[in-house]
Protein backbone atom coordinates (compact mmCIF):
# COMPACT_ATOMS: atom_id res chain seq x y z
CA UNK A 1 0.00 0.00 0.00
CA UNK A 2 1.90 3.14 -1.26
CA UNK A 3 -1.30 5.06 0.26
CA UNK A 4 -3.31 5.37 3.81
CA UNK A 5 -5.60 2.21 4.00
CA UNK A 6 -9.47 4.09 3.83
CA UNK A 7 -12.31 3.10 4.01
CA UNK A 8 -16.10 3.68 5.01
CA UNK A 9 -17.44 3.73 8.94
CA UNK A 10 -20.86 3.47 8.50
CA UNK A 11 -23.07 5.03 11.12
CA UNK A 12 -26.68 3.36 10.84
CA UNK A 13 -27.85 5.12 13.83
CA UNK A 14 -27.89 8.58 11.96
CA UNK A 15 -29.14 6.84 8.48
CA UNK A 16 -32.55 8.08 7.03
CA UNK A 17 -33.04 5.61 4.39
CA UNK A 18 -32.84 8.04 1.79
CA UNK A 19 -31.37 5.72 -0.59
CA UNK A 20 -29.12 8.61 -1.96
CA UNK A 21 -26.20 6.23 -1.70
CA UNK A 22 -27.43 3.99 -3.67
CA UNK A 23 -28.68 6.66 -6.64
CA UNK A 24 -25.33 7.81 -6.30
CA UNK A 25 -23.57 4.55 -6.62
CA UNK A 26 -25.46 4.11 -9.55
CA UNK A 27 -24.92 6.83 -11.51
CA UNK A 28 -21.24 7.60 -10.67
CA UNK A 29 -20.66 3.72 -11.64
CA UNK A 30 -22.76 3.44 -14.37
CA UNK A 31 -23.88 0.06 -13.27
CA UNK A 32 -26.98 -1.52 -15.53
CA UNK A 33 -30.65 -1.45 -13.99
CA UNK A 34 -31.48 -4.92 -12.18
CA UNK A 35 -34.91 -4.90 -11.57
CA UNK A 36 -37.87 -2.42 -10.48
CA UNK A 37 -39.93 -4.78 -8.77
CA UNK A 38 -41.59 -4.40 -5.02
CA UNK A 39 -41.04 -6.62 -2.71
CA UNK A 40 -43.58 -5.61 -0.13
CA UNK A 41 -40.61 -5.90 2.68
CA UNK A 42 -40.89 -2.29 4.35
CA UNK A 43 -38.98 -0.02 1.74
CA UNK A 44 -36.42 -1.92 1.10
CA UNK A 45 -37.27 -2.72 -2.46
CA UNK A 46 -33.44 -3.62 -3.21
CA UNK A 47 -33.00 -6.71 -1.12
CA UNK A 48 -29.73 -7.17 -1.16
CA UNK A 49 -25.95 -6.18 -2.23
CA UNK A 50 -24.92 -7.88 -5.85
CA UNK A 51 -23.46 -7.58 -8.88
CA UNK A 52 -25.24 -4.59 -9.85
CA UNK A 53 -26.84 -3.10 -6.47
CA UNK A 54 -23.24 -1.68 -4.48
CA UNK A 55 -24.93 0.05 -1.53
CA UNK A 56 -28.27 -1.74 -0.26
CA UNK A 57 -30.12 0.61 1.93
CA UNK A 58 -31.90 -2.41 4.32
CA UNK A 59 -34.81 -1.01 6.44
CA UNK A 60 -35.42 -4.09 9.18
CA UNK A 61 -39.40 -2.61 10.65
CA UNK A 62 -40.19 -5.26 12.71
CA UNK A 63 -42.42 -5.32 16.10
CA UNK A 64 -40.47 -4.63 19.03
CA UNK A 65 -38.08 -6.33 20.96
CA UNK A 66 -39.62 -9.77 19.91
CA UNK A 67 -39.79 -10.91 16.05
CA UNK A 68 -36.55 -10.07 13.69
CA UNK A 69 -38.23 -10.32 10.15
CA UNK A 70 -36.84 -12.93 7.64
CA UNK A 71 -34.35 -14.24 9.78
CA UNK A 72 -35.44 -17.62 11.38
CA UNK A 73 -33.21 -17.79 14.33
CA UNK A 74 -33.51 -19.84 17.42
CA UNK A 75 -36.70 -18.06 19.43
CA UNK A 76 -34.40 -18.02 22.59
CA UNK A 77 -32.90 -14.88 21.72
CA UNK A 78 -35.40 -12.66 22.02
CA UNK A 79 -36.16 -13.32 25.31
CA UNK A 80 -33.02 -12.31 26.55
CA UNK A 81 -33.46 -8.61 25.39
CA UNK A 82 -36.63 -8.16 26.61
CA UNK A 83 -36.72 -4.15 27.30
CA UNK A 84 -39.27 -2.89 25.09
CA UNK A 85 -39.44 1.04 25.41
CA UNK A 86 -42.08 2.99 23.57
CA UNK A 87 -44.01 2.17 20.90
CA UNK A 88 -44.57 -1.69 19.96
CA UNK A 89 -42.63 -1.25 16.66
CA UNK A 90 -38.88 -0.28 15.51
CA UNK A 91 -37.85 0.65 12.11
CA UNK A 92 -33.83 0.53 11.80
CA UNK A 93 -32.04 1.59 8.32
CA UNK A 94 -28.29 0.61 7.31
CA UNK A 95 -26.61 0.74 3.92
CA UNK A 96 -24.66 -1.93 3.51
CA UNK A 97 -21.61 -2.20 1.63
CA UNK A 98 -18.51 -4.45 0.71
CA UNK A 99 -16.83 -4.59 3.55
CA UNK A 100 -13.27 -4.93 1.82
CA UNK A 101 -11.65 -7.37 4.33
CA UNK A 102 -8.27 -6.86 5.60
CA UNK A 103 -8.10 -10.72 5.03
CA UNK A 104 -10.24 -10.82 1.85
CA UNK A 105 -11.76 -14.29 0.51
CA UNK A 106 -12.91 -13.28 -2.45
CA UNK A 107 -9.26 -12.12 -3.60
CA UNK A 108 -7.30 -15.13 -1.76
CA UNK A 109 -9.74 -17.15 -4.08
CA UNK A 110 -9.44 -15.64 -7.12
CA UNK A 111 -7.67 -17.83 -9.39
CA UNK A 112 -6.87 -15.28 -12.34
CA UNK A 113 -5.36 -12.50 -10.11
CA UNK A 114 -8.61 -10.48 -11.02
CA UNK A 115 -9.49 -9.38 -7.27
CA UNK A 116 -6.52 -7.45 -6.13
CA UNK A 117 -5.66 -5.35 -3.39
CA UNK A 118 -5.10 -1.65 -4.35
CA UNK A 119 -2.60 1.40 -3.02
CA UNK A 120 -5.89 2.01 -0.41
CA UNK A 121 -6.32 -1.02 0.95
CA UNK A 122 -9.38 -1.51 -1.02
CA UNK A 123 -10.29 -4.58 -3.31
CA UNK A 124 -10.86 -4.41 -6.97
CA UNK A 125 -11.87 -6.90 -9.74
CA UNK A 126 -9.99 -5.67 -12.90
CA UNK A 127 -13.18 -6.26 -15.36
CA UNK A 128 -10.48 -7.15 -17.72
CA UNK A 129 -9.51 -9.76 -16.33
CA UNK A 130 -12.24 -11.83 -14.42
CA UNK A 131 -12.99 -14.79 -16.39
CA UNK A 132 -16.30 -15.23 -14.68
CA UNK A 133 -15.28 -18.17 -12.72
CA UNK A 134 -17.94 -17.46 -10.14
CA UNK A 135 -15.61 -18.91 -7.27
CA UNK A 136 -15.38 -15.85 -4.98
CA UNK A 137 -19.14 -15.88 -5.10
CA UNK A 138 -19.28 -18.76 -2.33
CA UNK A 139 -16.28 -17.59 -0.80
CA UNK A 140 -17.38 -14.42 0.81
CA UNK A 141 -18.33 -14.86 3.90
CA UNK A 142 -21.10 -11.60 3.64
CA UNK A 143 -22.77 -12.99 0.30
CA UNK A 144 -21.17 -9.33 -0.96
CA UNK A 145 -20.22 -9.96 -4.77
CA UNK A 146 -21.94 -11.66 -7.49
CA UNK A 147 -21.90 -12.70 -11.06
CA UNK A 148 -23.98 -10.18 -13.57
CA UNK A 149 -25.80 -12.97 -15.69
CA UNK A 150 -25.72 -10.82 -19.10
CA UNK A 151 -22.21 -10.09 -18.80
CA UNK A 152 -20.51 -13.36 -17.26
CA UNK A 153 -18.01 -11.15 -14.47
CA UNK A 154 -18.42 -10.71 -11.07
CA UNK A 155 -19.23 -7.11 -10.12
CA UNK A 156 -18.56 -5.10 -6.62
CA UNK A 157 -18.20 -1.76 -4.93
CA UNK A 158 -14.65 -0.94 -5.76
CA UNK A 159 -14.67 2.15 -3.08
CA UNK A 160 -15.03 4.61 -6.00
CA UNK A 161 -11.29 3.24 -7.01
CA UNK A 162 -11.53 5.86 -10.25
CA UNK A 163 -12.49 8.68 -7.62
CA UNK A 164 -9.89 7.79 -5.07
CA UNK A 165 -6.98 8.35 -7.40
CA UNK A 166 -8.33 11.41 -8.13
CA UNK A 167 -8.38 12.37 -4.66
CA UNK A 168 -12.29 12.80 -4.33
CA UNK A 169 -14.41 10.65 -2.04
CA UNK A 170 -16.81 7.83 -3.16
CA UNK A 171 -19.97 8.59 -4.73
CA UNK A 172 -22.08 7.56 -1.88
CA UNK A 173 -20.34 9.27 1.01
CA UNK A 174 -20.40 12.18 -1.34
CA UNK A 175 -24.40 12.13 -1.44
CA UNK A 176 -25.29 10.98 2.07
CA UNK A 177 -27.33 13.74 3.44
CA UNK A 178 -26.51 12.58 7.22
CA UNK A 179 -23.48 11.95 7.46
CA UNK A 180 -24.60 7.92 8.17
CA UNK A 181 -21.35 7.16 5.46
CA UNK A 182 -18.20 8.41 6.22
CA UNK A 183 -15.46 8.31 4.43
CA UNK A 184 -11.60 8.74 5.33
CA UNK A 185 -8.35 7.09 6.35
CA UNK A 186 -9.54 3.83 8.38
CA UNK A 187 -7.27 4.51 11.38
CA UNK A 188 -9.10 7.86 11.99
CA UNK A 189 -12.52 6.52 11.42
CA UNK A 190 -12.38 3.72 13.87
CA UNK A 191 -11.37 6.55 16.68
CA UNK A 192 -14.41 8.41 15.32
CA UNK A 193 -16.44 5.32 15.70
CA UNK A 194 -15.42 4.48 19.03
CA UNK A 195 -16.39 8.02 20.38
CA UNK A 196 -19.60 7.50 19.03
CA UNK A 197 -20.67 4.22 20.27
CA UNK A 198 -19.44 5.50 23.47
CA UNK A 199 -21.56 8.57 23.08
CA UNK A 200 -24.54 6.42 22.31
CA UNK A 201 -23.94 3.78 25.27
CA UNK A 202 -23.98 7.21 27.56
CA UNK A 203 -27.07 8.29 26.10
CA UNK A 204 -28.97 5.27 26.96
CA UNK A 205 -28.73 3.40 23.59
CA UNK A 206 -27.45 0.04 24.88
CA UNK A 207 -27.73 -2.03 21.94
CA UNK A 208 -25.25 0.32 19.87
CA UNK A 209 -22.21 -1.81 19.14
CA UNK A 210 -19.68 -1.60 16.08
CA UNK A 211 -19.08 -4.28 13.62
CA UNK A 212 -16.39 -5.43 11.78
CA UNK A 213 -13.63 -2.72 13.21
CA UNK A 214 -12.00 -5.30 14.93
CA UNK A 215 -8.48 -6.00 13.32
CA UNK A 216 -8.55 -9.21 15.58
CA UNK A 217 -11.71 -10.81 14.05
CA UNK A 218 -12.10 -13.50 11.42
CA UNK A 219 -11.42 -11.40 8.40
CA UNK A 220 -8.44 -9.24 10.12
CA UNK A 221 -11.39 -6.56 10.39
CA UNK A 222 -13.39 -4.51 7.24
CA UNK A 223 -12.21 -1.49 5.42
CA UNK A 224 -16.01 -0.88 5.71
CA UNK A 225 -17.42 -1.40 9.30
CA UNK A 226 -20.48 -0.13 11.00
CA UNK A 227 -22.18 1.12 13.64
CA UNK A 228 -25.52 -0.83 14.34
CA UNK A 229 -28.26 -0.99 17.42
CA UNK A 230 -29.00 -4.10 17.10
CA UNK A 231 -27.03 -7.74 16.52
CA UNK A 232 -25.47 -7.87 13.18
CA UNK A 233 -27.78 -10.95 12.08
CA UNK A 234 -31.28 -8.63 12.42
CA UNK A 235 -29.22 -6.77 9.96
CA UNK A 236 -28.56 -9.63 7.57
CA UNK A 237 -24.74 -9.72 8.64
CA UNK A 238 -22.86 -12.60 9.88
CA UNK A 239 -22.32 -12.14 13.41
CA UNK A 240 -18.87 -13.72 13.06
CA UNK A 241 -17.48 -14.12 9.98
CA UNK A 242 -14.32 -15.88 9.32
CA UNK A 243 -12.09 -15.63 5.54
CA UNK A 244 -12.57 -19.39 4.50
CA UNK A 245 -8.81 -19.28 3.47
CA UNK A 246 -8.00 -19.35 7.34
CA UNK A 247 -8.34 -23.04 7.06
CA UNK A 248 -6.70 -23.48 3.96
CA UNK A 249 -3.65 -25.44 4.68
CA UNK A 250 -5.52 -27.52 6.96
CA UNK A 251 -7.76 -28.49 3.82
CA UNK A 252 -4.43 -29.14 1.62
CA UNK A 253 -3.25 -30.85 4.09
CA UNK A 254 -6.16 -33.58 4.66
CA UNK A 255 -6.79 -33.53 0.86
CA UNK A 256 -2.84 -34.84 0.81
CA UNK A 257 -3.71 -37.01 2.89
CA UNK A 258 -6.80 -38.56 1.20
CA UNK A 259 -5.02 -38.89 -2.46
CA UNK A 260 -2.23 -40.84 -0.23
CA UNK A 261 -4.99 -43.10 1.32
CA UNK A 262 -6.82 -43.44 -2.37
CA UNK A 263 -3.39 -44.46 -3.25
CA UNK A 264 -2.70 -46.84 -0.62
CA UNK A 265 -6.57 -48.61 -0.77
CA UNK A 266 -5.93 -49.39 -4.20
CA UNK A 267 -2.52 -50.78 -3.70
CA UNK A 268 -4.30 -53.24 -0.76
CA UNK A 269 -6.79 -54.28 -3.01
CA UNK A 270 -4.65 -55.17 -6.03
CA UNK A 271 -2.71 -56.70 -3.08
CA UNK A 272 -5.31 -58.54 -1.47
CA UNK A 273 -6.62 -59.82 -5.19
CA UNK A 274 -3.28 -60.76 -5.96
CA UNK A 275 -2.89 -62.99 -2.95
CA UNK A 276 -5.82 -64.46 -3.32
CA UNK A 277 -6.01 -65.71 -6.91
CA UNK A 278 -2.89 -67.33 -7.87
CA UNK A 279 -2.49 -66.19 -11.03
CA UNK A 280 -0.57 -63.18 -12.45
CA UNK A 281 -2.52 -60.42 -10.80
CA UNK A 282 -4.41 -58.43 -13.29
CA UNK A 283 -3.24 -55.15 -12.33
CA UNK A 284 -0.86 -52.77 -13.01
CA UNK A 285 -2.59 -49.51 -12.81
CA UNK A 286 -2.07 -47.24 -10.44
CA UNK A 287 -4.35 -44.46 -9.12
CA UNK A 288 -8.23 -44.22 -9.49
CA UNK A 289 -7.38 -44.05 -12.96
CA UNK A 290 -5.59 -47.17 -13.13
CA UNK A 291 -8.57 -49.46 -11.90
CA UNK A 292 -10.62 -48.30 -14.78
CA UNK A 293 -8.21 -48.58 -17.33
CA UNK A 294 -6.95 -51.93 -16.00
CA UNK A 295 -10.40 -52.91 -17.42
CA UNK A 296 -9.53 -52.06 -20.28
CA UNK A 297 -6.30 -53.58 -20.23
CA UNK A 298 -5.92 -57.17 -21.89
CA UNK A 299 -4.92 -59.77 -19.47
CA UNK A 300 -1.57 -61.30 -19.86
CA UNK A 301 -2.16 -64.21 -21.42
CA UNK A 302 -3.96 -62.99 -24.70
CA UNK A 303 -2.66 -61.29 -27.79
CA UNK A 304 -2.05 -57.74 -27.70
CA UNK A 305 -4.09 -57.35 -30.82
CA UNK A 306 -6.46 -54.82 -29.60
CA UNK A 307 -6.00 -51.55 -28.14
CA UNK A 308 -5.11 -50.67 -24.74
CA UNK A 309 -5.82 -46.88 -24.46
CA UNK A 310 -3.91 -47.23 -21.15
CA UNK A 311 -2.33 -44.10 -19.71
CA UNK A 312 -1.67 -45.82 -16.87
CA UNK A 313 1.48 -49.04 -17.27
CA UNK A 314 3.06 -48.42 -14.20
CA UNK A 315 4.29 -51.59 -12.57
CA UNK A 316 1.66 -52.77 -9.76
CA UNK A 317 2.42 -54.18 -6.82
CA UNK A 318 4.26 -56.39 -9.08
CA UNK A 319 7.22 -55.52 -10.64
CA UNK A 320 7.30 -58.30 -12.42
CA UNK A 321 3.71 -57.85 -14.01
CA UNK A 322 3.98 -59.76 -17.56
CA UNK A 323 1.62 -56.80 -18.56
CA UNK A 324 4.75 -54.63 -19.48
CA UNK A 325 5.01 -57.03 -22.60
CA UNK A 326 2.30 -56.23 -24.63
CA UNK A 327 3.63 -52.54 -25.12
CA UNK A 328 6.43 -54.33 -26.32
CA UNK A 329 4.67 -55.76 -28.97
CA UNK A 330 3.71 -52.68 -29.99
CA UNK A 331 7.41 -51.80 -31.02
CA UNK A 332 7.31 -54.42 -33.85
CA UNK A 333 8.65 -53.04 -36.84
CA UNK A 334 6.02 -51.60 -39.51
CA UNK A 335 3.74 -50.89 -36.56
CA UNK A 336 6.29 -48.18 -34.84
CA UNK A 337 6.24 -45.44 -37.09
CA UNK A 338 2.75 -45.90 -38.87
CA UNK A 339 0.81 -42.49 -38.81
CA UNK A 340 -1.22 -41.67 -35.83
CA UNK A 341 -5.16 -42.92 -37.17
CA UNK A 342 -7.08 -39.97 -35.50
CA UNK B 1 -11.79 -35.58 -19.53
CA UNK B 2 -11.75 -33.55 -22.25
CA UNK B 3 -15.16 -33.58 -21.47
CA UNK B 4 -15.80 -32.33 -18.30
CA UNK B 5 -12.59 -29.66 -19.45
CA UNK B 6 -15.29 -28.41 -21.77
CA UNK B 7 -18.04 -28.62 -19.14
CA UNK B 8 -15.75 -26.55 -17.29
CA UNK B 9 -14.90 -23.70 -19.41
CA UNK B 10 -18.13 -23.12 -20.91
CA UNK B 11 -19.24 -22.82 -17.24
CA UNK B 12 -17.26 -19.94 -17.03
CA UNK B 13 -19.15 -16.58 -17.62
CA UNK B 14 -16.42 -15.70 -20.29
CA UNK B 15 -15.23 -18.72 -21.89
CA UNK B 16 -12.81 -16.66 -24.15
CA UNK B 17 -10.75 -16.31 -21.17
CA UNK B 18 -10.04 -19.42 -20.26
CA UNK B 19 -6.71 -18.54 -20.28
CA UNK B 20 -6.70 -16.06 -17.31
CA UNK B 21 -7.08 -19.00 -15.21
CA UNK B 22 -3.26 -19.69 -16.27
CA UNK B 23 -1.94 -16.24 -15.69
CA UNK B 24 -0.80 -16.91 -11.95
CA UNK B 25 -0.39 -20.09 -9.84
CA UNK B 26 -1.84 -19.24 -6.24
CA UNK B 27 -1.98 -21.93 -3.85
CA UNK B 28 -4.60 -20.06 -2.18
CA UNK B 29 -7.16 -20.74 -4.64
CA UNK B 30 -7.50 -24.06 -5.37
CA UNK B 31 -9.41 -22.93 -8.43
CA UNK B 32 -5.62 -22.03 -9.68
CA UNK B 33 -4.33 -24.90 -8.20
CA UNK B 34 -7.02 -27.55 -9.96
CA UNK B 35 -7.07 -25.52 -13.45
CA UNK B 36 -3.03 -26.44 -12.98
CA UNK B 37 -3.80 -30.02 -12.31
CA UNK B 38 -6.08 -30.32 -15.07
CA UNK B 39 -4.23 -29.02 -17.41
CA UNK B 40 -1.24 -31.16 -16.59
CA UNK B 41 -3.40 -34.43 -16.08
CA UNK B 42 -5.67 -34.17 -19.42
CA UNK B 43 -2.95 -34.07 -21.67
CA UNK B 44 -1.04 -36.64 -19.35
CA UNK B 45 -3.77 -38.67 -19.35
CA UNK B 46 -4.35 -38.11 -23.28
CA UNK B 47 -1.19 -38.52 -24.37
CA UNK B 48 -1.15 -41.60 -22.19
CA UNK B 49 -4.29 -43.45 -23.97
CA UNK B 50 -3.13 -41.46 -27.57
CA UNK B 51 0.59 -43.77 -27.36
CA UNK B 52 -1.19 -46.99 -26.22
CA UNK B 53 -3.85 -46.92 -28.89
CA UNK B 54 -1.27 -46.06 -31.82
CA UNK B 55 1.55 -47.54 -30.10
CA UNK B 56 3.70 -45.00 -30.82
CA UNK B 57 6.70 -43.12 -28.91
CA UNK B 58 6.57 -45.97 -26.06
CA UNK B 59 8.65 -44.06 -23.98
CA UNK B 60 7.02 -41.06 -23.84
CA UNK B 61 3.24 -42.93 -23.30
CA UNK B 62 5.02 -44.65 -20.35
CA UNK B 63 5.99 -40.98 -18.60
CA UNK B 64 2.77 -39.74 -19.33
CA UNK B 65 0.91 -42.43 -18.02
CA UNK B 66 2.91 -41.88 -14.65
CA UNK B 67 2.26 -38.38 -14.80
CA UNK B 68 -1.47 -39.60 -15.02
CA UNK B 69 -1.54 -41.96 -12.31
CA UNK B 70 0.03 -39.78 -9.71
CA UNK B 71 -2.02 -36.59 -10.63
CA UNK B 72 -4.76 -38.65 -10.69
CA UNK B 73 -5.46 -39.19 -6.96
CA UNK B 74 -4.96 -34.92 -6.63
CA UNK B 75 -7.45 -34.81 -9.25
CA UNK B 76 -9.93 -36.93 -7.19
CA UNK B 77 -9.21 -34.92 -4.23
CA UNK B 78 -8.83 -31.48 -4.49
CA UNK B 79 -12.35 -31.09 -5.82
CA UNK B 80 -12.85 -31.83 -1.78
CA UNK B 81 -10.54 -28.73 -0.93
CA UNK B 82 -12.43 -26.75 -3.46
CA UNK B 83 -15.68 -27.10 -2.46
CA UNK B 84 -14.89 -26.61 1.25
CA UNK B 85 -12.63 -23.65 0.63
CA UNK B 86 -15.70 -21.14 0.48
CA UNK B 87 -18.29 -19.47 3.43
CA UNK B 88 -20.62 -22.54 2.56
CA UNK B 89 -21.89 -24.02 5.86
CA UNK B 90 -22.09 -27.53 4.85
CA UNK B 91 -18.60 -27.26 2.94
CA UNK B 92 -16.37 -25.47 5.01
CA UNK B 93 -17.79 -27.21 8.30
CA UNK B 94 -16.85 -30.77 6.64
CA UNK B 95 -13.73 -29.05 5.17
CA UNK B 96 -11.53 -32.00 7.25
CA UNK B 97 -13.33 -35.09 5.60
CA UNK B 98 -14.97 -33.94 2.16
CA UNK B 99 -11.51 -34.75 0.47
CA UNK B 100 -11.23 -38.35 2.09
CA UNK B 101 -15.10 -38.79 1.23
CA UNK B 102 -14.52 -37.57 -2.67
CA UNK B 103 -11.57 -40.25 -2.56
CA UNK B 104 -13.85 -42.85 -1.12
CA UNK B 105 -16.79 -41.79 -3.90
CA UNK B 106 -13.80 -41.39 -6.62
CA UNK B 107 -12.48 -44.93 -5.78
CA UNK B 108 -16.27 -46.35 -5.62
CA UNK B 109 -16.88 -44.98 -9.09
CA UNK B 110 -13.60 -46.05 -10.61
CA UNK B 111 -14.20 -49.69 -9.21
CA UNK B 112 -17.74 -49.34 -10.77
CA UNK B 113 -16.19 -48.69 -13.93
CA UNK B 114 -13.98 -51.44 -13.62
CA UNK B 115 -17.03 -53.82 -13.19
CA UNK B 116 -19.21 -52.94 -15.33
CA UNK B 117 -16.21 -52.56 -18.54
CA UNK B 118 -13.90 -55.80 -18.04
CA UNK B 119 -13.63 -59.52 -17.90
CA UNK B 120 -14.52 -60.65 -14.21
CA UNK B 121 -11.23 -62.18 -13.86
CA UNK B 122 -9.33 -59.28 -14.13
CA UNK B 123 -11.77 -57.51 -11.40
CA UNK B 124 -10.65 -58.79 -8.11
CA UNK B 125 -8.82 -55.68 -7.62
CA UNK B 126 -11.50 -53.41 -8.18
CA UNK B 127 -13.69 -55.24 -6.08
CA UNK B 128 -11.78 -54.83 -3.25
CA UNK B 129 -11.33 -51.24 -3.87
CA UNK B 130 -15.13 -51.18 -4.08
CA UNK B 131 -15.58 -52.60 -0.42
CA UNK B 132 -13.02 -50.55 0.74
CA UNK B 133 -14.64 -47.99 -0.79
CA UNK B 134 -17.94 -47.88 0.78
CA UNK B 135 -16.59 -48.50 4.31
CA UNK B 136 -14.35 -45.56 3.62
CA UNK B 137 -17.64 -43.99 2.67
CA UNK B 138 -19.77 -44.60 5.05
CA UNK B 139 -17.20 -43.76 7.73
CA UNK B 140 -16.39 -40.31 6.32
CA UNK B 141 -20.32 -39.50 5.90
CA UNK B 142 -20.70 -40.65 9.46
CA UNK B 143 -17.93 -38.50 10.68
CA UNK B 144 -18.96 -34.98 8.81
CA UNK B 145 -22.64 -35.17 9.99
CA UNK B 146 -20.99 -35.54 13.67
CA UNK B 147 -18.80 -32.67 13.40
CA UNK B 148 -21.59 -30.44 11.53
CA UNK B 149 -23.82 -30.72 14.84
CA UNK B 150 -27.00 -28.21 13.64
CA UNK B 151 -25.65 -28.02 9.84
CA UNK B 152 -25.90 -31.40 9.54
CA UNK B 153 -29.58 -31.31 9.03
CA UNK B 154 -28.37 -30.35 5.52
CA UNK B 155 -27.24 -33.51 4.77
CA UNK B 156 -30.43 -35.10 6.32
CA UNK B 157 -32.82 -33.77 5.18
CA UNK B 158 -34.28 -32.19 1.88
CA UNK B 159 -33.10 -33.30 -1.79
CA UNK B 160 -29.64 -33.57 0.01
CA UNK B 161 -30.73 -35.87 2.77
CA UNK B 162 -32.79 -37.94 -0.22
CA UNK B 163 -29.77 -38.30 -2.68
CA UNK B 164 -27.03 -39.31 0.19
CA UNK B 165 -29.38 -41.80 1.65
CA UNK B 166 -29.95 -43.03 -2.27
CA UNK B 167 -26.29 -42.92 -2.03
CA UNK B 168 -25.60 -45.07 0.61
CA UNK B 169 -28.06 -47.42 -0.17
CA UNK B 170 -26.74 -48.07 -3.88
CA UNK B 171 -23.18 -47.95 -2.37
CA UNK B 172 -22.98 -50.30 0.17
CA UNK B 173 -25.51 -53.02 -2.54
CA UNK B 174 -23.36 -52.51 -5.30
CA UNK B 175 -19.79 -53.18 -2.86
CA UNK B 176 -21.50 -56.29 -1.38
CA UNK B 177 -22.48 -57.13 -4.54
CA UNK B 178 -18.89 -56.84 -5.90
CA UNK B 179 -17.15 -58.16 -3.34
CA UNK B 180 -19.82 -61.58 -2.76
CA UNK B 181 -21.10 -62.25 -6.73
CA UNK B 182 -18.56 -60.17 -8.50
CA UNK B 183 -16.95 -63.20 -10.39
CA UNK B 184 -20.54 -63.30 -12.16
CA UNK B 185 -20.82 -61.02 -14.89
CA UNK B 186 -24.48 -60.25 -14.35
CA UNK B 187 -23.69 -59.21 -11.18
CA UNK B 188 -20.81 -57.45 -11.24
CA UNK B 189 -22.43 -55.29 -14.24
CA UNK B 190 -25.39 -54.41 -12.04
CA UNK B 191 -22.70 -53.75 -9.04
CA UNK B 192 -20.65 -51.54 -10.96
CA UNK B 193 -23.85 -49.57 -12.11
CA UNK B 194 -24.86 -49.55 -8.78
CA UNK B 195 -21.51 -48.24 -7.58
CA UNK B 196 -21.55 -45.40 -10.12
CA UNK B 197 -25.07 -44.47 -9.38
CA UNK B 198 -23.61 -44.13 -5.91
CA UNK B 199 -21.23 -42.22 -6.44
CA UNK B 200 -22.44 -39.56 -8.73
CA UNK B 201 -25.78 -39.04 -5.82
CA UNK B 202 -22.83 -38.73 -3.78
CA UNK B 203 -21.72 -35.67 -5.23
CA UNK B 204 -24.85 -34.07 -5.79
CA UNK B 205 -26.01 -34.64 -2.50
CA UNK B 206 -23.08 -33.01 -1.04
CA UNK B 207 -23.93 -30.19 -3.87
CA UNK B 208 -27.18 -29.81 -2.48
CA UNK B 209 -26.63 -30.11 1.28
CA UNK B 210 -24.38 -26.98 0.78
CA UNK B 211 -27.22 -25.04 -1.33
CA UNK B 212 -29.90 -25.44 1.53
CA UNK B 213 -27.07 -24.34 4.10
CA UNK B 214 -26.05 -20.89 1.90
CA UNK B 215 -30.21 -20.75 1.46
CA UNK B 216 -31.09 -20.43 5.56
CA UNK B 217 -29.20 -17.61 7.20
CA UNK B 218 -29.76 -19.83 10.84
CA UNK B 219 -26.96 -22.21 9.50
CA UNK B 220 -24.37 -19.13 9.23
CA UNK B 221 -25.73 -17.33 12.13
CA UNK B 222 -25.99 -20.03 14.67
CA UNK B 223 -22.70 -22.07 14.34
CA UNK B 224 -20.96 -18.40 14.14
CA UNK B 225 -22.90 -17.39 17.81
CA UNK B 226 -22.13 -20.52 19.11
CA UNK B 227 -18.24 -19.78 18.33
CA UNK B 228 -18.04 -23.10 16.72
CA UNK B 229 -16.05 -21.46 13.32
CA UNK B 230 -13.91 -19.83 15.76
CA UNK B 231 -12.77 -22.39 17.50
CA UNK B 232 -12.80 -25.65 14.32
Amino acid sequence: MSEERVGFFTDTSVCIGCKACEVACKEWNAIPEDGLSLTGMSYDNTEALGASTWRHVAFIEQPKPDGRTELPLAGSESDERGEPDGGDMRWLMSSDVCKHCTHAACLDVCPTGALFRTEFGTVVVQEDVCNGCGYCVPACPYGVIEQRPADGRVFKCTLCYDRLGAGQEPACAKACPTESIQFGPLDELRERAAQRVDRLHEQGVADAQLYGHDPDDGVGGDGAFFLLLDRPEVYGLPPDPVVTTRDLPTMWKHAGAAALSLLGGLAVGFAAAGRSRRRPPPGRGNGAAGVVRNAWSRAPSSTPTTAVPSSSRRPGPRPTSPGTSSSADWRAPGRRWRPVPS
Amino acid sequence: MSLSAAALIHDLGRPGRFANMLRVFKPTSPMSMGSWLLSAYGPAAGAAAACAVTGRLPRAGTTATCAAGLLGPAVATYTGVLASDTAVPAWHGAHRELPYLFAASATAAASGMALVLAPTRETPPARYAAALAALAEAAVTEAVERRLGLVAETWREGRAGTLLKTSRALTAAGAAAAALLGDRRGAALASGLALLAGSACTRFGVFAAGVASAKDPKYTVVPQREGRTATS
